[in-house]
């Protein structure tokens, strides 16, 4: 097998100190694994959104699908019916996926079409400059909203409960090794998986300091409940002053949307002869 | 030519598009070719539905205003319809619900003696009908038992009540031709597009694409497809390139309202040079419009959605056999060019029931299309003088394939140089020109009526059948484009060579087709244009060419 380099020669462009360069080494490092148990890296397809998360289709050195803002997902699950055995991984930033397209995240988890989300959440629009997104806190000063945002930001996590999701999960870019975990149980997950990643975004929401007094792993948590997954995910509704658990909340096995959608083989003649059967029946 | 006209109506839920459909089947096997018309209000139950059934000795794809019977179910159909009465129009009517002139059927004392439900009542209409039509029993048996589901025998019993009670009033003669398949406009796309090689067909339902969704759903297991209905025409064009980009070869559908959410994806499949089939039936617009009307208003829509500039095809066929034919041409065309093709119809296509001859298909397309020799590195994007791109899909052994919705280097990669954005988009300028020249295989523009006549009446899409026809009783030529982008200026500037007068018939109120080809310089004379949603009829029609003639 070919070793291939992971990262393009592409120029990075990412601010420094950006969130985005942890989600881009931990993707590199679970490839690095990939290949390292002879798995190839031909299968795995990247498919992104549009906005500063995006550019990681550019940076890393695999197959990839560099869509239309909040457009990922439906694209992402196009190639997946279209052939199941990829492994399809979707990076979506949180203005994106949570407001351009959501009603595309919701589908996704209801059908549990099994490709992997990773949100880079850093609650604002960086691309854009500075407009608050569907996880700004209340009050969140953006260029739209110079006097400060007059709605509550809503809470991922329990949306994805809501919607079916059958993998969902939260991480930080600033606590790497547990991140690189759950992406990668995620990715491996036979379903729908969702992975809200916080983190911040160095020009317009530099909230490190926020998160690192708040973020705790979540620890003796039973992920097969949901009851109990709806009560960590509430702990913090991305607004309050909370502690903010990071890990897996919820995991269920069920069966997978592309497995159902799968036709079953029709030689060209046999496609021939139904042609040739549908019209006669209509004589 | 020897014809008959039939229609038929009663309240929505009536089952008056099945009824009209058995006629239509009773007609095919007098040897007549079809057009079925059906006209519905946007409802589920109520309201008025009627269809007409016309039958003639050859090809056709209109209805005449009058017609020689009429099948009343309720006393609206019976009132309604009277300006279609000729002075030997036959009519028929359930006696329970209408008062005369014409010939009652007691069809619920028919259904109590012989216990028949009530949803058996049309047979009783049909089989009145096939005795006023002078049709022999052995047809009328044979056409119910191959189309009527289930209760062959009761139905055929309730027909048989009603048949006897008939008088042969206007005796339909039979034709030499064999009996034919009796399919719809959509119907007719999705086997052209099975032909042409379509793995998978993604649409949410929306009138008059709908019934393609429908029957592709309902055909999937035999044809080996995949069939998906997401949340929104958003989805569905992305969900499309996403088949599309893994290499399967994909058409969506919708009408113009679902268009117009698809098309920054159809933008996005002009730029990351994505082979996506669209299928856009038109009907009343603009915005809700008309929902289960005709319209051709959606022809300047199809060709400037989505931003920027890049190469398409768009395909306007005029009936269901030009549908078969088209269809696959536009899957074809769509993988060996990669670009984004269209598939125009509208509600009078899409939902008309037409003769259809498969003995007049033409060989499979060659499916050699450019693909990469697997030789590393795999560039996306190459760029050779044709403009195309060999094609790899994520999968492929060493192959980085990088699709992008932003300018991009050969490999995929974003840029944003001015030299790399003039080189790409003169490629996709090169492609455009390559698809261009290759339309000339494939006579883009159609010419029929009488050869060398001064009078042209020039059209496109579904006003075919009108046109021929009209053309035909007038001695005019008939030129119609089908392909409308690349725009076929040179083939169509020879058609109209000679002509004096060149009458452009247009279902819409602009005239989009005189503008299109006003644009390529070619000027056209009067327009005769219709907007109400009702496809011209041959005598609306005559009698206005005859005006503009005089």
């Amino acid at each position: 097998m070919t070793r291939r380099a992971l990262i393009t020669e592409a120029q990075n462009t990412w601010c420094p100190g950006c969130g985005n360069f942890a989600i881009q080494h931990t993707l590199k490092n679970l490839l690095t694994d990939r290949e390292n148990v002879g798995e190839s890296l031909d299968n795995v397809v990247l498919v992104s959104g549009i906005g500063c998360h995006a550019k990681i289709a550019d940076y890393l050195n695999i197959n990839s699908v560099y869509t239309l803002h909040g457009r990922t997902i439906p694209v992402a699950t196009g190639i997946k019916l279209a052939n199941p055995h990829l492994t399809v991984i979707c990076c979506v930033g949180d203005g994106d996926c949570y407001a351009e397209g959501l009603d595309h995240l919701i589908f996704a988890a209801k059908r549990n079409i099994d490709i992997t989300v990773i949100v880079h959440n850093n609650r604002v629009y960086g691309l854009t400059t500075g407009q608050y997104t569907p996880t700004s806190p209340l009050g969140f000063r953006g260029r739209s909203t110079p006097a400060g945002t007059a709605e509550y930001p809503f809470n991922p996590l329990e949306l994805m409960l809501a919607s079916g999701a059958t993998y969902i999960a939260r991480g930080y870019t600033r606590k790497m090794d547990p991140l690189k975990d759950l992406i990668r149980q995620g990715i491996a997950h036979h379903g729908f998986s969702f992975i809200d990643v916080l983190q911040i975004c160095a020009t317009f929401f530099p909230a490190a300091d926020y998160y690192g007094s708040r973020v705790y792993e979540l620890a003796g948590h039973n992920t097969t409940d949901f009851e109990a997954a709806c009560h960590v995910a509430r702990e913090w509704n991305y607004n309050t002053d909370s502690r903010i658990a990071l890990g897996l909340f919820y995991k269920k096995d069920a069966p997978t949307f592309e497995e159902a959608m799968q036709p079953s083989p029709v030689s060209a003649r046999e496609k021939q002869e139904a042609i040739t059967a549908l019209l006669k029946s209509r004589t | 030519m020897k014809e008959v006209s039939v229609l038929i109506g009663g309240r929505a839920g009536d089952g008056i598009n099945s009824a009209g459909a058995m006629v239509a089947q009773l007609l095919n096997h007098l040897g007549y070719r079809i057009y079925l018309y059906f006209d519905y209000p946007s409802l589920i139950r109520g309201g008025h539905n009627f269809a007409i059934t016309r039958g003639a000795e050859q090809g056709i794809g209109t209805c005449r205003e009058k017609v020689d019977f009429i099948l009343a179910l309720n006393q609206e159909t019976a009132d309604r319809h009277r300006h279609r009465e000729k002075a030997d129009t036959a009519i028929l009517y359930n006696s329970d619900l209408v008062k005369g002139p014409g010939q009652g059927i007691p069809v619920k004392a028919i259904l109590a003696d012989e216990n028949a439900p009530e949803i058996m009542g049309n047979s009783a209409i049909i089989g009145g009908f096939a005795r006023a039509a002078g049709i022999d029993w052995a047809t009328v048996n044979a056409v119910f038992s191959s189309h009527i589901p289930k209760g062959v025998e009761l139905n055929l019993k309730v027909a048989r009540r009603a048949y006897d009670l008939v008088k042969p009033v206007h005796p339909v003669s039979r034709c030499a031709s064999p009996t034919l398949p009796l399919i719809s406009g959509n119907e007719a796309i999705g086997i052209g597009m099975i032909r042409g090689g379509l793995e998978a067909y993604v649409s949410y339902p929306m009138t008059p694409s709908s019934s393609l969704l429908h029957f592709l759903a309902e055909q999937k297991d035999p044809f080996g497809i995949q069939v998906v209905h997401p949340e929104n025409e958003i989805a569905v064009a992305l969900m499309g390139i996403g088949f599309a980009c893994a290499g399967k070869h994909v058409a969506v559908g919708t009408s113009g309202g679902g268009f117009c959410l698809m098309t920054e994806g159809i933008s996005f499949a002009g730029i990351a040079e994505v082979p996506l089939v669209v299928v856009v039936s038109q009907r009343t617009g603009p915005s809700t419009g008309l929902p289960t009307y005709t319209c051709q208003s959606d022809l300047r829509l199809v060709l400037h959605a989505g931003q920027g500039e890049f190469p398409r095809l768009i395909v306007a066929p005029g009936n269901a056999q030009e549908a078969v034919h088209w269809s696959e041409i536009a899957m074809n065309l769509a993988w060996k060019f990669q670009v984004p093709a269209f598939i125009l119809s509208d509600k009078t296509l899409s939902e008309g029931t037409y003769s259809l001859d498969p003995a007049v298909f033409t060989p499979p397309l060659p499916d050699d299309f450019p693909m990469w020799d697997g030789t590393p590195p795999y560039r996306r994007y190459a760029d050779l003088p044709s403009g195309i791109s060999p094609l790899a899909f994520p999968g492929a052994k060493d192959a980085v394939v990088k699709v992008n919705s932003y300018f991009h280097d050969d490999a995929g990669i974003t840029t944003e140089e001015g030299p790399v954005v003039d080189r790409v988009t003169e490629k996709r300028l090169r492609k455009w020109r390559s698809l261009a020249a290759d339309m000339d295989r494939y006579s883009p523009v159609h010419v029929s009526g009488t050869a060398g006549a001064p009078g042209v009446l020039l059209c496109w899409g579904s006003t075919m059948g009108v046109c021929t026809e009209v053309a035909g009783a007038l001695g005019l030529k008939v030129v119609r484009p089908v392909v409308l982008s690349p725009f076929p200026s040179a083939q169509l500037r020879k058609a109209l060579d000679g002509a004096k007068q060149v009458i452009c018939v247009e279902e819409n109120v602009t005239g989009q087709l005189a503008e299109l080809a006003a644009q390529h310089g070619i000027t056209t004379g009067t327009k005769i244009l219709k907007y109400d949603g009702r496809p011209f009829t041959l005598e609306e029609l005559e009698g206005k060419v005859r005006e503009v003639l005089a």
